[in-house]
């Protein structure tokens, strides 16, 4: 026998019957030993594969993800824009359609809390394959447009498929969400910025969140109600509840003028 | 059991079994996260997706 007699080998097998090997023979296996050794296996594999699929959802998801969402902000040909600081206008706000299709992407959305290079698509509809776990953030069909009066609502993973909405939680009131949305068809190009005001943790049945008026269901909007709203789970992991962010516009201005001067600042 | 019979099936020597394995085992990853993981995550066990619903969902 060699160093490798814990490896079972065809020189093994053919030992066995005659009894020849009297040092180091193992022992007859009987019918419940070979069950047992079976069911380790099983086991061992069984282990193995849910750990290849955790790998694969907290890992491998974002990956793919990450990639299509890049891919996706190239298809808007958004113009490359001046790094100058443009007019903040704050009357007669352009407002885009609502995309009629699911899985439309119109606009991009960049949180400077979230990291300087954080730029995700936005995509049309909340559904989960076609658009949450490709796209990323996702605007609630129905709810306002970029700009318009009411609330304009977003949902995102908070982990796995790119994960938008990682570090929701993060954001602090008076953080700037900057929306640009792009239709290179009708050239259609502003940037929208708003401003955080407040956070809440709720089951995820509590749907006045993305009223018009946010918490306040079948008040109509005003023109003083231009709302954002960003929905994730909560927490991290589990379905159990929502973490949901409002933020109020701020102002408006055309995406030739420039850059909104809260893209090129640190937030503090 | 499965670990020795699939041992004994690679053909070739130690070195050539040992590098089989490892071919097999990325390929087994591969039809895992390509097909099978995409499956169970969209039909068996969908991970939270962070929406407000009126409908609960499982």
């Amino acid at each position: 026998m060699t160093s490798h007699d814990t490896l079972p080998s065809r020189h093994d097998a053919q030992a066995s019957p005659d009894g020849g090997a009297p040092r180091k023979r193992r022992p007859r296996q009987t019918v419940g030993g070979a069950l047992l050794a079976l069911l380790a296996e099983l086991l061992i594999i069984a282990g193995a594969g849910t750990g290849l699929y955790v790998v694969w959802t907290a890992w491998w998801t974002d990956v793919v993800a990450v990639n299509e969402q890049h891919k996706l902000v190239e298809t808007l040909h958004q113009p490359e824009v001046k790094k100058v600081a443009g007019t903040e206008r704050r009357a007669d706000v352009p407002v885009l359609a609502e995309p009629p299709a699911l899985s439309d992407v119109f606009g991009t959305m960049q949180i400077p809390r979230f990291g300087a290079d954080y730029t995700r698509p936005i995509g049309e509809g909340t559904d989960r394959e076609k658009v949450l776990n490709t796209i990323g953030l996702g605007h609630y069909q129905g709810t306002a447009m970029p700009g318009a009066e009411g609330n304009f609502a977003v949902a995102g993973h908070r982990v796995t498929y790119g994960k938008p909405l990682n570090q929701i939680a993060d954001l602090k009131t008076g953080d700037s969400i900057v929306v640009r949305v792009t239709d290179a068809k009708t050239k259609f190009d502003n940037w929208y910025v708003y401003k955080v005001t407040d956070s809440q943790i709720v089951t995820p049945d509590h749907i006045e969140t993305i009223a018009p008026v946010p918490n306040k269901p079948g008040v109509e909007p005003t023109t003083d109600d231009r709302w954002l709203t960003l929905t994730a789970c909560h927490p991290m992991w589990s379905a159990a509840q929502r973490y949901v962010v409002h933020a109020k516009m701020d102002y408006w201005m055309p995406a030739s003028e420039g850059t909104p001067k809260e893209l090129t600042e640190t937030p503090k | 059991m499965i670990f020795p019979l699939v041992w004994r099936v690679l053909p070739g020597p130690t070195a050539l079994k040992v590098i089989e394995l490892l071919v097999l085992l990325l390929l087994l990853v591969f039809v895992l996260f390509t097909w099978v993981f995409p499956y169970i995550a969209a039909d068996i066990l969908p991970p939270p997706d962070g929406t407000v619903d009126s409908t609960p969902r499982p």
